[in-house]
């Protein structure tokens, strides 16, 4: 019978079948982080039971971890309290951890691909949504609730439903300035946060076969905004490229072997979705959001929609506009803005610095803009000083922070200030989502770079045909 | 950890009757850094409850003293946004039992089963006969009947059914936890496991 990709994967990690309820799925490799995995150990402790294979476990501190000087005590106690408790769980169960300060050290989706324990057609589950990120490889990955962690970290398996199937393509040339950010932001605005709750997505068409590892992970890492339970793309030569040789990955004879498998990763000719849909690339533009959640995107020079263009509750959507102090009908090109964020496991890789690096070389940072520039982890930092791309930033006005997830969430000291406005790289525009009363304007970091350096919302082809010119 | 079984709640409903209740309202990510589940409920709505200086935000709907019990009605895609189960937590520590809605987010939906939560996803209509009947009468009272599985607004005795798979609803009629029933299974883990390589 002819398969998905998602099919694949999933039927070949399914330990058993219970009818009329879950699948038993085991998983290959868990990802776990200092928020969501206290009272998982707690669980553990209170059962008496121990990690049933740390070797496919790995621990990092990225959510609440301040990005200024890493090296001294974290000050917020609750927070340093939080840390230690990782590191002491870790120890106890023998799990890797990498915590501040280690080389290894970053945001959860960004070292997972970077050390080689993201693979293709792996099952790979983390207490954190965006765990989707890892989809670009081939592998089913998704985020998981505490009672999960605990379940993963004592069992090695969860217990859910198959998804549903949905097929997402996208064939054509991609615009000038339109990044995968775009691409991904675009989708949504389509679907809405709600459109593709219930399924698995697969990316597929030449976008996505253009495209970077590092692009693929952003788009596969914003796949929850649209309520999908992850998304994936099948791997090809650029995915065995990437993964090979890093640490974690298969070596000698096994590369070999797992070379087999990898290969037969892609959805058969007639295999059948749920659900298919289809945009063209051409369609796609720079992209923003106005409102507050990731569905409320639209192209930069289009104008705020008006409430009854739009399905669904007007009064949430008012509530929304009235929250940003924006109203119906008006331009996003032009409005002032405060910071700038670029960072997140969304688009916190030096791919992203260097399109950042791209827009601000031979150009200053607007005095009106507060900028955070966080590395998703040391490698990624380290690559942005051999490139030269830190001496570009400071000689533009901006200074790079350790990494972290950091502005994203707000966890840390890093929070936009109530009322401010905010032109951010990460994946989440709720109220609050970046500080209490902050607001939140999704971008890609060519937008971020354009806002950062003229202080409002701008068109970065502008920038670009300066440079080009 | 076992949790509360679950069979027929009769109780009142707060009604929210707002879109796309993402978790990072229902709990803001400054207050998850606890690392036992205690005192979640405290926060829950936080920014929605609360002005900046603590003082409680009096249109805010947990605020209203003529609207309580153990049932959240929410409006569609509640619970999207971020995997942080300690929106249920907060949820189940605030007092309610069960959450319902339209439309779930997945994510919320698996944790708030995985701790005896019940999300009940209603038509968006009966949604609406829900949200009028409260409005008009904030002591009408819904009546959730797992073992039936439906859900009945008693005044008027309108009433629909509700989906649940068959193993998480014994789970919950009894109070058991999916772990239990892996570390039960876990020779044919560790077989499944030889099999699949690092």
């Amino acid at each position: 019978m002819s398969k998905t990709l998602f099919d694949k994967v999933w039927d070949s990690h399914t330990v058993q079948r219970i009818e009329n309820g879950p699948d038993v799925i085991f998983i290959d490799r868990h990802l776990v982080h200092e928020v969501t995995s206290p009272v998982a150990f707690l669980g553990l402790k209170n059962r008496g039971v121990k990690v049933l294979y740390p070797e496919r476990t790995f621990a990092t501190a990225d959510h609440n971890t301040p990005t200024l000087n890493q090296h001294l005590p974290v000050k917020d106690k609750l927070s340093a309290n939080q840390l230690k408790a990782l590191e002491e769980n870790s120890k106890a169960h023998n799990i890797p951890y990498w915590g501040l300060g280690h080389e290894k050290n970053g945001i959860v989706h960004v070292i997972g691909p970077e050390n080689g324990i993201t693979l293709p057609g792996a099952t790979i589950v983390c207490g954190d949504s965006h765990t989707s990120t890892h989809g670009a490889f081939g592998a089913i990955a998704f985020g998981i609730g505490t009672s999960e962690v605990e379940m993963v970290l004592s069992t090695q398996c969860i217990m859910q439903p198959k998804a549903k199937s949905m097929r997402i393509n996208i064939d054509g040339d991609l615009n000038i300035g339109v990044t995968p950010k775009d691409v991904a932001l675009f989708i949504i605005s389509k679907l809405t946060t709600s459109g593709a709750t219930g399924y698995f997505v697969e990316y597929s068409g030449q976008v996505f076969r253009d495209m970077s590892m590092e692009g693929r992970m952003t788009v596969c890492n914003l796949s929850i905004e649209m309520g999908a339970r992850g998304g994936m793309i099948a791997p090809d030569e650029k995915t065995f490229d990437y993964i090979k040789g890093r640490e974690y990955t298969p070596k000698g004879a096994a590369w070999d072997k797992a070379m087999d498998y990898w290969q037969t990763l892609y959805s058969d000719e007639d295999a059948v979705f749920d659900k298919e849909i289809a945009f063209t690339a051409s369609e796609i533009e720079p992209m923003i959001t106005y409102g507050t959640n990731p569905g409320m995107g639209m192209g930069i020079q289009n104008g705020i929609p008006l409430a009854n263009a739009v399905e669904g509750g007007n009064a949430t959507y008012k509530k929304s506009l009235e929250y940003m102090a924006f109203n119906e009908g008006e331009a996003m090109i032009g409005k002032p803005i405060d910071f700038v964020f670029l960072g997140s496991c969304t688009n916190g890789r030096i791919e992203d610095f260097r399109a950042f690096a791209s827009i601000i070389k031979g150009r200053k940072k607007a005095d009106n803009v507060t900028a955070w520039l966080v590395p998703g982890s040391h490698r990624v930092e380290e690559a942005i000083k051999t490139e030269g791309i830190l001496d570009l930033l400071h000689e533009a006005g901006f200074e790079l922070r350790e990494p972290g997830c950091s502005a994203c969430l707000a966890m840390n000291d890093d929070k936009i200030p109530a009322g401010k406005y905010a032109v951010s790289t990460s994946n989440r525009n709720f109220e609050g989502r970046q500080g209490p009363g902050s607001r939140t304007l999704l971008a890609s970091p060519l937008v971020a770079a354009a806002a950062a350096v003229t202080g409002k919302v701008t068109d970065p082809r502008e920038l670009m045909q300066e440079v080009i010119a | 950890m076992a949790y509360d079984k679950f069979n027929i709640l009769k109780s009142s409903a707060v009604p929210l009757p707002i879109e796309n209740v993402d978790t990072d309202q229902i709990i803001p990510a400054r207050f998850l850094k606890a690392t036992e589940r205690k005192g979640f409920g405290d926060n829950l709505f936080r920014d929605w409850r609360y002005h900046p200086d603590n003082t409680p935000k009096e249109q805010f709907v947990l605020n209203n003293p003529i609207y309580k019990g153990k049932i959240l009605v929410g409006g569609k895609n509640f619970g999207s946004g971020s995997s942080r189960e300690h929106a249920a937590w907060a949820v189940y520590d605030y007092g309610f039992r069960c959450v319902v809605s339209s439309f779930f987010a997945d994510i919320f939906r698996n944790n708030c089963l995985n701790i005896g939560v019940l999300p009940v996803q209603v038509s968006p209509e009966f949604l609406d006969k829900i949200f009028r009947a409260v409005e008009k009468n904030p002591n009408t009272e819904l009546e959730i009947s797992l073992p039936e599985q439906t859900i009945t607004i008693l005044e008027t005795n309108e009433n629909e059914g509700f989906a649940i798979n068959d193993y998480k609803k014994e789970n919950m009629l009894n109070g058991f936890d999916d772990i239990d029933f892996l570390l039960n299974i876990e020779k044919e883990i560790r077989e499944f496991a030889e099999d699949t390589p690092l």
